[in-house]
């Protein structure tokens, strides 16, 4: 019963976070449209969280569990870090007329 | 009780939900030009805030890996993100979304492996979303890679079509349930039958295979001018994979980002696919381009052709402009051209406006990003309702557009483009075509606007002709 609960629970979340999403992004004017991918990749890069324990557990790049550990961490850090800097690079650019013309 | 403890009980699912509300506000502030900055800077807030407390965590014994694989990334992430030109863009978030889906399907595989006995008993679900995180992440990493190797033109751009494409791709999809059966069935049958364990992970091993091959198959038949839906959809598949893997992980966190990732890529997914009125089953398996063998009528007339200087007289009789950018410009990479006539015309008291199709260029909002890197003030950018402003326009100026222009969408039911809403442009007094040649676009399509009357074609290379104009206008005005 507990078990079951639990997963009830994990599909309300998974349910009303889609629902979030469609709320929070249904109008995205198309100047953001490229931003918006390269930034969602970065929070997607969120399976680091799971790539880190699976890292944390092995030492040695040499195992199977340590390369394996090893690349999930690199590549999630990649959506990551790439993710996060490309986007800001993109945003920078963006300006409006009104806006000062500094760089 | 000390900080470690505090984080054990609870406190770390605490951090993850403070984490989560940080994502939440920032693709809010994402979705809006004023805010957008602080809105990525708010998620990557949350990300430090996840991926520092998860440091914390218990089954963490060893940093060493961690630590490499966070300095890999951190290196090779920023540096090429800080150097890729703008019009690689298209090729750089299509990577973007594959290592997404790499990094899912890692995890996934790393825990049937250690876990595989485990699985069963915690239930359907957990077996179920860590099939489902192994096959979306495999094939948007694959999927990805195709569409990165297409934009950087590696591969060919054009659909790449073989015999009995959507026969493998239905055999393909029907041997990865098989397989998931399979799976299930071993995982049960594993504790009586040493053999079962091992027959279990060879079927597992060959959902991986057989996606890496369905990513494939799946996205090397769409042709370039349906980039920016594949785009936008392997980023939703990214995000989906995401939350499987929070499933298999019973991570709320995972769950909460790989729905809200999933949920924007498909938001945007439909939008193109509007852009284009075709369904989105259409684009996957339509090989658009290349199977249609449009009728062409050819030479309905004929084509003016006219010299740079011959189109600065028009522009410079002109007060009302607008100009319509498209894939042609980012090839000839003339979006700084087109800032300085622009900057140019606007000097000399004419309004310039321009119009941007969602899907012109190889992914959602590539030509905004273009003219931005060219320094174009956002709102001088026009989406499809700009077209009621088309009779009132002197000049507008096509440079590299072609299917968004093209009167058939309007006018010609056979076209494999009817439907799709189009620019207006024949109605103002002349049109302006900026192209390297008359051979059809991308999509073979012939383009009857060419043959109008109010029609003049310039041809050469976008940035050259550009430079022509300015040099032309300057000349004019001394």
């Amino acid at each position: 019963m507990q078990e079951s609960s639990e997963l009830i629970m994990t599909i309300y979340v998974f349910v009303l976070a889609i629902f979030t999403g469609f709320e929070l992004i249904s109008k995205v004017p198309p100047t953001l449209h490229t931003p918006l991918m390269s930034g969602s990749n970065a929070i997607s890069g969120i399976t680091l969280l799971g790539a880190m324990i699976i890292a944390g557990n092995a030492s040695s790049l040499l195992s199977a569990e340590g390369l394996l550990g090893f690349l999930a961490v690199f590549f999630a850090g990649l959506n990551v870090f790439g993710g996060y800097v490309v986007t800001d690079r993109m945003l920078r650019m963006f300006k409006k007329k009104e806006d000062p013309k500094d760089k | 009780m000390n900080f470690r403890e505090l984080l054990h009980s609870g406190g770390q699912d605490l951090i993850y939900l403070f984490a989560v509300i940080l994502f939440i506000f920032g693709i809010k502030n994402l979705s809006k030009p004023k805010t957008a900055r602080r809105g990525n800077f708010l998620s990557a807030l949350g990300m430090l805030l996840a991926v520092g407390v998860t440091l914390f965590d218990p089954h963490i014994e060893s940093f060493q890996l961690i630590i490499l694989g966070l300095w890999a990334s951190a290196l090779l992430g920023t540096f090429i993100a800080r150097t890729v030109p703008m019009t690689a863009m298209p090729q750089m978030v299509a990577l973007l979304n594959g290592f997404g889906g790499i990094s899912s399907f890692l995890v996934a595989f790393r825990e049937f492996q250690s876990n595989a006995i485990d699985i069963l008993q915690k239930g359907f679900i957990d077996y179920l979303t860590l099939m489902l995180s192994t096959l979306v992440g495999m094939v948007t990493f694959s999927g990805s890679l195709v569409a990165a190797l297409k934009l950087q033109e590696w591969l060919p751009g054009r659909p790449i079509l073989f015999p009995m494409q959507k026969t493998l791709n239905a055999i393909l999809g029907l041997l990865t349930l098989l397989l998931f059966v399979l799976t299930y069935q071993s995982l049960v049958d594993m504790n009586l039958d040493l053999l079962a364990k091992e027959m279990a992970y060879r079927y597992y091993y060959l959902i991986g295979i057989i996606a890496f091959i369905l990513g494939i198959t799946l996205v090397i038949p769409i042709g370039g001018a349906d980039m920016p839906v594949v785009v936008s959809l392997l980023n939703s598949y990214s995000g989906i994979a995401v939350a499987m893997t929070g499933f298999v992980l019973h991570n709320n966190a995972l769950i909460v980002v790989g729905s809200l990732v999933g949920a924007s890529g498909i938001i945007l997914t439909n939008i193109m696919c509007k852009a284009m009125n075709r369904s989105l089953l259409n684009v996957l398996f339509g090989g658009f381009g290349a199977t249609t063998v449009i009728p062409t009528q050819q030479a309905k007339g004929s084509v003016k052709n006219i010299s740079p200087e011959e189109a600065a007289l028009i522009l410079d009789a002109a007060e009302n402009v607008i100009i319509i950018p498209g894939y042609g410009m980012a090839v000839s990479q003339a979006q700084h051209m087109v800032k300085k006539l622009t900057d140019y015309l606007l000097q000399k008291g004419k309004k310039v406006s321009f119009a941007v199709h969602p899907v012109a260029g190889r992914m959602p909002g590539h030509m905004n990003v273009l003219l931005a890197e060219a320094g174009v003030e956002y709102d001088l950018l026009h989406d499809l309702e700009i077209n009621d402003q088309f009779p009132q326009t002197d000049v507008s100026v096509v440079i590299g557009a072609n299917d968004v222009v093209n009167p058939a969408a309007k006018e010609n039911p056979n076209s494999p483009i009817y439907g799709m809403p189009v620019f207006d442009v024949e109605k103002s007094r002349t049109v302006l075509v900026l192209k390297r040649s008359l051979n059809p676009g991308f999509a073979g399509i012939e383009n009857e606007l060419f043959y109008k009357e109010n029609t003049l074609m310039v041809f050469g290379d976008a940035k050259k002709t550009l430079e022509g104009f300015l040099a032309a206008l300057q000349e004019l005005e001394s």
